[in-house]
């Protein structure tokens, strides 16, 4: 069992999504960073859906009740394991009592340099286990269901762990670790001194409606990650795009990525709890493979949008892929029975 | 008919949308269409829209124009497919607290509060589909007199089970959430329940009506 002793201002239980019933107005929410999520588990010898827990910004603390393997996928912000650096994408034992604590997300700070600090997964093997609704282990945080009692964490939360596949190996092997996503080849694209985010999009159905200005508009300016910028939707600000004519359209559905347009000309880029229809154009789609990074752009961060085409979209879903196998294989010929214990 | 103009929408997505205006006959097509791409190995989710439909793909599709090909290839002979609605009845209380917009409805379409509801309660609606949150159904046969705009603040919180009128549609919020239509009364029928399958008590393509359980002052 984990105890949250201090949420901090946003964390809770994700999984891959709730996939299926979008038909029926569900969301599929789950983990905004599905690549950090996905890692962390694979590092902890779960499957890459595994429930994990979700921390918006840090400031958070967490006990573990029992002996357990952890790992941290997305930014480690200045995580600490019983007062000690632990670096994302490290995978480590943790004792009964243990305490880990996430330092306060300030990319502004001078102590911290300027990184991609929106958000931290913690996955522990054998997953976090509360009930799956609908096929997820997501909070579903507007409709109130999933998750921990269909809520964000609170003080004093008390959560179960799954039984790790590999439990007593994995929970008393030794610690390693594996290069990030951002520093493994995946983020090369993101110049961190800037705090610029470029992510890669696709031209979305309604793009040729709009003028050639707001066009042109969408690739040139820097957009910024408006503080309005949530687990619905990262609202930017910039230029004002606009269409050639303001005729209405029907609702239709929309994924994570749309980029719409409503009538302000300040666009939106939907993320996993938006709504599942729409009816405003859609300008562009940012390509799966990079929703990652938008997940960790930090409020105020600066946006570069940048054209690209379907098989430089599927190129970048294989590349992130091998990542992902690369991990599954490194942790499936661990020799887990050379066991370190890791001690406080 | 004409068929859908397909557009990619992102990588792994597809959008189907017909030409205007949208129709119950058009409508039909896509609920048929959506039964048979949903069994497409490729294809993960289906999700209607009003005269579209958006395919999901299971994951990123190397080849969008294959999904295309067999959209084109399906849709003429999708003709004549019925959906499977079901007749749905919808008790409402009327008035009083879950019905605190009656008298603004009264005010816009300068009908009686008496009238409104019976002409509420006497339509046939046809859900179109659902979107918005877990079980919000866009229906389809508000009688358009009692067409009334949404409140230009929308409320901060409306009660689950509220029913209502956004302009041309008519609605019910099945969980609380913010809203600006305008609420004529409220049905105690749960609408959403995640502990049940299917969760959502409306499903596109059936068949509602609003029977008045009472009416409060």
């Amino acid at each position: 069992m984990i105890e949250i002793i201090q949420p901090g201002m946003l964390a809770s239980v994700q999984d891959l999504g709730r996939h299926g019933h979008r038909s029926l107005g569900i969301h599929p929410g789950g983990a905004l960073n599905a690549l950090a999520l996905s890692s962390a588990n694979l590092l902890v010898g779960n499957p890459a859906d595994a429930a994990g827990i979700e921390i918006t910004m840090g400031v958070c603390e967490i006990r573990f009740r029992r002996d357990t393997r952890i790992a941290i996928g997305g930014d480690d912000i200045g995580a600490l394991l019983d007062g000690k650096p632990l670096p994302a994408c490290w995978s480590i034992p943790v004792r009964a009592g243990s305490t880990l604590k996430l330092a306060l997300a300030t990319p502004d700070s001078p102590e911290q340099p300027p990184r991609h600090s929106m958000r931290t997964y913690l996955a522990v093997a054998g997953g976090v286990d509360v009930p799956l609704v609908l096929g997820s282990r997501s909070t579903d945080l507007k409709a109130g269901f999933g998750g921990h009692q269909g809520r964000a964490l609170r003080r004093g939360d008390k959560l179960p762990i799954g039984d790790a596949t590999q439990a007593a190996a994995a929970v008393h092997g030794p610690a390693f670790g594996m290069r990030s996503p951002r520093w493994s080849g995946l983020a090369l694209r993101e110049d961190e001194n800037s705090r610029q985010v470029t992510l890669r999009v696709l031209p979305g159905p309604e793009f040729d409606q709009f003028t050639n200005a707001s066009k042109a508009a969408l690739w040139s300016h820097a957009w910024r990650v408006t503080p309005n910028s949530n687990r619905m939707g990262y609202r930017l600000e910039g230029a004002e795009l606009k269409r050639k004519h303001g005729r209405d359209m029907l609702s239709h559905g929309v994924v994570p990525g749309v980029i719409q347009v409503p009538p302000s000309g300040q666009p939106i880029i939907l993320m996993g709890d938006a709504q599942t229809t729409g009816g405003y154009p859609k300008i562009g789609v940012v390509i799966g493979a990079d929703m990652w990074k938008l997940a960790q752009a930090p409020l105020n961060a600066s946006l570069r949008l940048e054209a690209c085409d379907l098989q430089a979209a599927l190129a970048a879903a294989q590349e992130q892929q091998r990542y992902l196998d690369s991990i599954r294989d490194t942790v499936a010929a661990l020799d887990w029975s050379r066991a370190t214990l890791y001690r406080k | 008919m004409q068929g859908p103009q397909i557009h990619p929408l992102g990588d792994s997505a597809l959008l189907c949308s017909l030409p205007a205006p949208a129709t119950l006959a058009q409508q039909q097509r896509i609920w048929a269409l959506a039964a048979l791409a949903a069994r497409w190995e490729e294809v993960g989710e289906v999700v209607p829209g009003m005269n579209n439909l958006t395919l999901i793909a299971r994951r990123p599709v190397a080849d969008l124009d294959i999904l295309t090909q067999r959209i084109n290839q399906a849709w003429p002979k999708l003709g004549g497919a019925q959906s499977e609605g079901r007749d749905i009845e919808i008790p409402v209380v009327y008035g009083g607290a879950g019905g605190p917009d009656l008298e603004s409805v009264a005010r816009h379409t300068k009908l009686s509060i008496d009238d409104i509801i019976s002409r509420h309660s006497a339509g046939q609606y046809v859900v179109y589909f659902i979107g918005f949150m877990p079980g919000f159904a866009y229906m389809g046969g508000l009688a358009p007199e009692l067409a009334t705009p949404r409140h230009t603040t929308p409320r901060v919180s409306i009660p689950a089970g509220s029913v209502g009128i956004g302009g041309e549609q008519t609605g019910i919020y099945p969980m609380a959430s913010p809203g600006g239509w305008q609420l004529l009364g409220r049905t105690s029928l749960p609408l959403f329940d995640p502990a049940q399958d299917p969760p959502t008590l409306l499903r596109p393509g059936d068949r509602v009506r609003f029977t008045v359980e009472r009416v409060e002052q």
